[in-house]
């Protein structure tokens, strides 16, 4: 599905990825950790398109087109989502409005007609449950005035309503409580097909204990230096990263 | 986004064409060019007017020759040669017409490429029309089911042959002659505009609307429009205004009066969107306006909405006198620009009776290399006990070339008074359209929608339909405009 090889990317000419390899395949879910300025948000973003970051080498496969050709609404037409760390309040736009007008220009962008009214609040009605977001919030603004979890629920429910193929969590459980945790991560356990995948980008291995990873990767200096299962978030959690920032400095 | 690529789209940013640059194909009747005493003898005369309107014309007329232009706006332009317009031009064909069939077609085709409500259709959803083409007006329907309740809705012509009392009395009461330079030039050659009068404890059963339009070639426009609300009354009234495209510049100077008795209430709404000019600044509208309400009797309340995404050069500030005891006047604003688009509008709230309330809301959007000014005044008289004032001014701004700048002057000359006011500047953030982006959201929708946002409170106080097209319009006006 998702086939990152050699990805360089730099911001205002700091190189930030220095060769990144990853391979996503359906019905997978891989944890990206890593510690502080690893370059983990940096590669969401790069993914998802921001244009700030400029890519210097490599290339993205997603589904067979070259993901990097592509605007970032193209991105969002063709099936990626980014659930944004710190998600922008837009003020005056209803959630409703907003989520509306997202899900009717990917449709049109699929070639479907736009959904009809009665479909559309059936399916919204269903997605709000999904992550126990009150209807309430619907006609508020865009993340005007949320808490950091409804925040973070709403990127969920947001997601949930466009249904992509390859969703990425940026650090989605940053500033949660347990049961905000556990209300993000069962609406991604719901959601998840054999037909679809997700990256996971996280700091502590906590979210991994209701959203369970087939790989985690940890990212270190722009590049990924070790892969494994979920346990290796266990022992990230108990010994941190130091061991294997050396494990890797010695092999380099 | 890199700044380059930022430039880029700024500079596309005028790719969307004015949809409604066309010219209609009908014979006119002009008026020499120029302006002296006989233009407006001629005037006068084509219109058959009484005597005393004559002289009211000719007594304006003289000031004006002595008043000067103002500059104190804040905006620039090249004065207007006012020896080079054409103050007086009707269409051809014109008779009294009983129904729309006896009506040009070529008319009737310009108003439906605007979208003017005339049809049965229309009809039927409870929209009355006085259209105003070039000067005269040509159509107006629902006149019978008004007049059953007393309502008196025609053009000012009309008005001054079947009405001439009314007319006397309130013509020039709330906007003297010479208030300035422009109201002065229209009270000399207003060519025609719209009457409308609201009986005692009458509440109009439907929105009253009006479509202005410039036609002809180098003609100014300069319509009136006179609105009585009597004790208890209630109405609420649209007015909508395009330009086909052309390139010289064109002068629309308007007069808009509202006379609100006790207990009665106004609501006049524009969207106005005049030919803007091109992206490099060549032709365009300038629309010198001025618009003022007086809350004469007590509990009266004048609100006005207004939606401005046209013209070159703007300068206009609908007004409210609040003259009767516990009276309101509000005032809510969008304004537009774009490309080299230049407006300086705002409001004055005259706070004179007691208790008296006024809220402001201004929106600005400015694009392009636009300048977008908002002035007001808030003044409260020594005698306006417990007034209360409310001001709220944002700006939005599109890019780094434009500009937007708040003048508020508060004068306040009594104790009790209580005047706040708020303004904020901000910038559509890359962050708030990256995120429409990743869902999936197009950049000129995106735009549209978070300058919907930031409008919201003023647009929701439109009557539906209007919306809808204010709506739309906003987001014609800022087609490709991202910074």
């Amino acid at each position: 599905m998702l086939k990152i090889n050699g990805l360089k990317a730099e911001i205002n000419g700091k190189e930030i990825l220095k060769g990144l390899n990853l391979e996503v395949k359906p019905g997978e879910v891989h944890a990206i950790m890593g510690p502080n300025g690893s370059g983990k948000s940096t590669l969401a973003s790069v993914l998802a398109g921001r244009e700030e970051y400029e890519v210097t080498g490599g290339d993205v496969d997603f589904e067979g087109e070259d993901l990097l050709d592509l605007s970032p609404e193209q991105r969002a037409g063709e099936g990626l989502f980014l659930a944004f760390q710190y998600p922008v309040e837009i003020p005056g736009v209803s959630n409703i409005n907003f989520i509306k007008t997202a899900v009717n220009e990917v449709r049109e962008y699929r070639g479907l007609p736009n959904l009809e009214t009665k479909e559309f609040m059936k399916l919204l009605k269903e997605k709000q449950q999904l992550v126990e977001l009150s209807g309430k919030l619907a006609n508020r603004s865009v993340n005007e005035g949320f808490s950091g979890g409804e925040k973070k629920r709403n990127e969920i429910f947001q997601m949930a309503m466009l249904n992509p193929k390859l969703g990425i969590l940026d650090e989605t459980d940053s500033g949660l409580d347990i049961d905000a945790l556990r209300i993000v991560a069962n609406g991604v356990n719901e959601l998840k097909t054999k037909d679809n995948a997700f990256v996971v980008v996280t700091h502590y291995q906590r979210l991994l204990d209701y959203i369970v990873p087939d790989f985690v990767h940890v990212l270190y200096d722009g590049r990924i230096v070790k892969t494994g299962t979920k346990e290796l978030a266990l022992e990230l959690e108990e010994k941190g990263y130091d061991w294997i920032i050396d494990e890797f400095k010695e092999t380099v | 986004m890199s700044m380059s690529d930022e430039d880029k789209i700024i500079e596309e940013a005028t790719t969307g064409d004015y949809k409604y640059g066309f010219v209609t194909d009908i014979e006119s009747d002009l008026a020499k060019v120029g302006l002296t005493e006989d233009t407006v003898r001629f005037i006068s005369a084509k219109k058959d007017e009484p005597e005393w309107l004559l002289d009211w014309r000719l007594k304006a007329f003289r000031m004006w020759e002595k008043m000067e232009e103002p500059d104190w706006a804040h905006v620039s332009y090249p004065k207007p040669n006012f020896q080079d317009i054409i103050y007086y031009a009707a269409p051809k064909p014109k008779k009294e017409y009983e129904s729309l069939d006896q009506v040009d077609p070529e008319i009737l085709k310009t108003f439906e490429k605007l979208g003017v409500p005339i049809n049965e259709q229309k009809a039927l959803s409870g929209v009355a029309v006085d259209i105003v083409m070039d000067s005269v007006s040509v159509a107006t329907t629902f006149k019978d089911k008004l007049g059953k309740l007393g309502i008196i809705f025609c053009s000012f012509s009309e008005a001054v042959k079947n009405h001439p009392e009314l007319v006397r009395e309130y013509v020039g009461s709330v906007v003297p002659q010479t208030d300035n330079f422009y109201s002065a030039l229209n009270s000399a050659v207003f060519s025609d505009g719209s009457f409308c009068y609201i009986p005692k404890g009458v509440r109009c059963p439907m929105e009253l609307s009006t479509y202005f339009r410039i036609n002809e070639a180098n003609t100014g426009q300069f319509e009136r429009t006179l609105i009585i609300a009597d004790e208890g009354a209630y109405v609420s009234y649209l007015e909508g205004c395009t330009a086909p495209q052309r390139d010289e510049n064109q002068l629309h100077a308007a007069v808009v009066e509202i006379v609100a008795k006790k207990d009665a209430e106004v609501k006049y709404s524009t969207v106005q969107n005049w030919y803007p000019g091109d992206k490099k600044g060549r032709g365009g509208i300038f629309n010198f306006v001025t618009k003022r309400g007086i809350c004469a009797g007590d509990n009266s309340k004048i609100s006005w909405t207004q939606v401005e995404t046209g013209s070159a050069v703007t300068w206009k500030y609908p007004s409210c006198i609040l003259k009767g005891d516990n009276s309101v006047g509000e005032f809510f604003s969008v304004a537009v620009t774009n490309n080299m688009q230049q407006a300086d509008t705002g409001t004055k709230m005259i706070h004179l009776g007691k208790n008296t309330k006024s809220t402001i809301v201004s929106k600005g959007i400015s694009a392009g290399k636009s300048q977008n000014s908002y002035r007001g005044l808030v003044k409260i008289a020594k005698g306006a006990d417990g007034a209360r004032n409310f001001s709220q001014c944002d700006s939005l701004l599109i890019g780094a070339k434009c500009g937007a700048h708040t003048f508020p002057y508060i004068e306040c000359q009594n104790k009790s008074a209580k005047v706040e006011h708020e303004a904020t500047t901000s910038k559509i953030g890359e962050d708030q359209l990256f995120y429409c982006n990743q869902r999936g959201i197009k950049t000129d929708k995106a735009i549209g929608l978070i300058v919907n946002g930031f409008c919201k409170n003023v647009m929701d106080n439109l009557p539906m339909e209007f919306a809808i097209e204010a709506k739309k319009l906003l987001e014609i006006s800022l087609e490709g405009s991202v910074g």
